[in-house]
C-alpha cells in the first residue's frame, strides 16, 4: 500500500472509531468537553504512532508466543511518558481525564494496530499508520466533544459562545441541554456520525 | 364531489413520473387523509374489516379527549379563572401553541423520511404528536417541545426504521430526553402552572388569582407521605393544602395536562378497550402490578399512605392507559403481556418509593420494559415450542 494512501485512508473511509468501533469506551468518557478531548486525542495518537514504531523494529527479535506482553510493556511504558508528561505540563487537564490516559493501554485501538500492521511492516510505514489511526481517533473526538461541549454547557474550549442573556434564568429563553452532559448522548452523537459517513460512503452499508 | 375529483385530477403529477413525483409520499398522506384508500388487496387471506392503521389511531385520540379537554379545564383553574368555560378557554389557548410545535416538528420530520425512503407516511405520529403535550408540563418552552419531539421521532423510530418499528414509545421517550435535558423546566413547584406568557403575548386580560406555586400530591408523596402540600417555607396556593383522595382522582391537583385526572383516562380506557384498540391484559396487570407492589411497600413499613394513592396521582393511570399499551414497543404474546404489565406497574411504583430523585417512575418504568418487551416475547415463544415437542415426544 502506498505511504500517502497509508496516511489518508485511518483518517475516514476505514476510521478506527466509527468504521472498526474500536475505542469508543474512551470517546465517550471524555468527550464532555473540547479541550480534555483534544488532549485525549494527541496522548492516543502519540502511543500509537510510537507503539507501533518500537514493536515494528522489534518485530523479528520478539518470539511470536510472548508479543502480547512484549506490546504490553511497550505500550504501558509509552502511557506513562504520557501520564507523567501530562501531570507536570497541563496539570487540569490530566485531572480531568483521570483514569482514562491511564486506560490508554487497553484501548484497542493501540493493540489493534500493532497486531494488524507494526508486526508486518516496515517501521516508518507503522509509524505513519500508527499516528493517522491516532488523528482518525481525535477528529472523532473532537467532532463529539464540539457538540456536548456547545450544546451541553453552551462554550467551546472554556470560552462562552452562548451569550449569558440568552438562559432562562437570567430572563431569555435558552437553555443548555443537559442531557449532552451525559455519556449516552456521545453515542448517539457518535451513532448520527456514523449515519452521515455510511450514507456518504454508500461501500460501507451492510446489505 | 368537488374535492375527489380535484385530488384525481392533480394525482398524476405525483405520481411516478410526474412533474412533483417527489413529493409523492406527502400527496399520498394528505389523499388517505381525506379520502378511505381504494386500493383492494389482491391475493392471500383476506379479512373483512376496516380497520386500518389510520383507524386504529384516530382511536387512540378519541380516547385521548377527555383527558385533554379535562386538563386545559384544569389549567385554567389552576391559574385561577372563575367559571367552568373559562377556565377550559384559558387552558386551551395555553395548550394549543404545544400541539401545533409538536405535530408541526413530528410530521415535519415524520414527512421528510417517508420522501426520501419513498414509502407512505404512517399515521402513528397522529397518537404521538398528542401525547408529547399531554405529558409534558405546562410551563416548557415551546423550543424545548419541538428538540424532544425531533429527537423522539428521528432517534426512536426513524433511525429504526419508522412506524412499527421503534423499540420505545417516542412519546415517552420525548419526555424522557427533555426530562433528563431540561431538567429545571421538567420538574419542580413551578413548572406545573402556566405562565400565562401567551395570553399577555394575544393582549389578552387574565389576571391569575392564586400565587401559583406547589408541588405535585405525587412529589408530596415522595416527601412527606401525603397528597397535600405542606411546605411552610413558601406560599402554596389555597387550592392545594388540602387535597383528598376524590380530588387525587378526578384530577384538581396539579400535573401533565393529560395526567391528572384519572377519571378521564378511565373513560378514555373505556373507549380503546371497547373498540378493543388496547390490550385488557396489559392495562389490568399494570393496576395490578403496581397495586401489588404498593402493598408491598406498606406492609413493610416503608409507605405509610395507602397503596392505591400509587394509582391515582402523577402519570400512573395515564402510562397505564396509553403508554403501557403502545401495540409495537409493548410484549406481543398473551402470556408476555402479563408479565410485561406486572413488571410494569411494579417498576413503577418500586422507582417511586425507593429512589427520591425521580418520583415519577411510570416514564422510566415503561422505557425499561420497552426494551425488555421483546425478551419476554422470545422466552414464552420458546417455552411454548418446548412445551410442544415434548407434547409430540409423548405421543410417540
Amino acid at each position: 500500500m502506498k505511504l500517502s494512501k497509508n496516511f489518508t485512508n485511518p483518517l475516514a473511509a476505514n476510521n478506527p472509531v466509527i468504521v472498526q468501533i474500536l475505542g469508543i469506551c474512551s470517546a465517550l468518557a471524555v468527550t464532555v468537553k473540547l479541550e480534555p478531548a483534544f488532549v485525549m486525542g494527541l496522548s492516543v495518537t502519540f502511543v500509537t504512532a510510537f507503539s507501533n514504531l518500537l514493536m515494528s523494529l522489534l518485530r523479528n527479535g520478539v518470539p511470536s508466543r510472548i508479543r502480547i506482553i512484549v506490546q504490553l510493556v511497550v505500550i504501558a511504558t509509552l502511557v506513562i511518558v504520557v501520564d507523567q508528561f501530562l501531570r507536570a505540563y497541563m496539570y487540569d487537564v490530566s485531572k480531568q481525564l483521570s483514569v482514562y490516559v491511564g486506560l490508554i493501554i487497553t484501548n484497542c485501538i493501540v493493540m489493534g494496530r500493532v497486531e494488524a500492521f507494526a508486526l508486518g511492516n516496515k517501521p516508518w510505514a507503522s509509524f505513519v499508520d500508527g499516528v493517522a489511526n491516532g488523528l482518525g481517533y481525535t477528529i472523532i473526538l473532537v467532532i463529539v466533544a464540539f457538540f456536548r461541549e456547545l450544546l451541553g454547557s453552551g462554550t467551546l474550549f472554556g470560552m462562552t459562545i452562548i451569550p449569558e442573556d440568552w438562559y432562562i434564568a437570567n430572563g431569555g429563553f435558552y437553555s443548555n441541554t443537559g442531557l449532552m452532559l451525559f455519556p449516552p448522548m456521545a453515542l448517539i452523537i457518535v451513532g448520527c456520525i456514523i449515519w452521515i459517513h455510511r450514507t456518504i460512503n454508500k461501500d460501507l452499508q451492510e446489505k | 364531489m368537488g374535492l375527489r375529483k380535484f385530488v384525481d385530477k392533480i394525482k398524476p403529477t405525483f405520481s411516478e413520473g410526474g412533474k412533483l413525483s417527489f413529493l409523492h409520499s406527502t400527496f399520498g398522506g394528505f389523499e388517505t387523509f381525506l379520502y378511505a384508500p381504494n386500493i383492494v388487496t389482491k391475493r392471500g387471506a383476506h379479512i373483512r374489516d376496516c380497520n386500518d392503521i389510520k383507524r386504529v389511531m384516530i382511536t387512540v385520540v378519541v380516547a385521548l379527549i377527555p383527558a385533554l379537554l379535562f386538563g386545559m379545564y384544569n389549567l385554567g383553574r389552576l391559574a385561577g379563572v372563575e367559571g367552568v368555560f373559562d377556565a377550559f378557554l384559558y387552558g386551551l389557548i395555553e395548550m394549543l401553541p404545544m400541539i401545533v410545535v409538536s405535530y408541526g416538528t413530528g410530521l415535519a420530520i415524520e414527512f421528510i423520511f417517508a420522501e426520501r425512503r419513498k414509502h407512505e407516511v404512517y399515521e402513528g405520529f397522529l397518537v404521538s404528536g398528542l401525547l408529547i403535550p399531554m405529558v409534558m408540563p405546562i410551563g416548557v418552552p415551546l423550543w424545548m417541545v419541538a428538540v424532544a419531539t425531533a429527537f423522539a421521532v428521528i432517534i426512536g423510530k426513524e433511525v429504526f426504521g419508522g412506524t412499527g418499528m421503534n423499540v420505545f414509545n417516542p412519546a415517552l421517550l420525548a419526555r424522557a430526553f427533555a426530562f433528563f435535558a431540561y431538567t429545571p423546566q421538567m420538574s419542580g413547584e413551578n413548572t406545573w402552572f402556566s405562565s400565562s406568557s401567551i395570553h399577555k403575548f394575544l393582549g389578552m386580560d387574565v389576571a391569575p388569582v392564586a400565587t401559583s406555586t406547589g408541588a405535585t400530591p405525587l412529589a408530596n408523596l415522595a416527601d412527606h407521605g401525603q397528597l397535600s402540600d405542606v411546605a411552610t417555607d413558601q406560599v402554596v396556593a389555597p387550592m392545594l393544602q388540602n387535597i383528598s383522595v376524590s380530588d387525587a382522582f378526578f384530577g384538581f391537583i396539579p400535573g401533565s395536562i393529560g395526567e391528572t385526572s384519572t377519571f378521564a383516562i378511565l373513560i378514555g380506557a373505556a373507549i380503546l378497550l371497547f373498540t378493543g384498540v388496547a390490550s385488557w391484559r396489559i392495562m389490568l396487570t399494570v393496576f395490578a402490578g403496581g397495586l401489588a407492589m404498593g402493598y408491598v411497600f406498606q406492609a413493610v413499613g416503608m409507605t405509610d399512605y395507602p397503596a392505591y394513592y400509587h394509582l391515582i396521582v402523577g402519570g400512573f393511570a395515564f402510562g397505564a392507559v396509553f403508554m403501557a399499551t403502545d401495540p409495537v414497543t409493548s410484549a406481543q404474546t398473551n402470556t408476555g403481556k402479563w408479565i410485561y404489565g406486572l413488571m410494569v406497574g411494579a417498576l413503577a411504583v418500586l422507582i417511586r418509593v425507593i429512589n427520591p430523585a425521580y418520583p415519577e417512575g411510570m416514564m422510566l418504568s415503561i422505557l425499561f420494559m420497552n426494551a425488555l418487551a421483546p425478551l419476554i416475547d422470545y422466552f414464552v415463544v420458546e417455552r411454548n415450542i418446548a412445551r410442544r415437542k415434548k407434547l409430540i415426544k409423548n405421543v410417540k
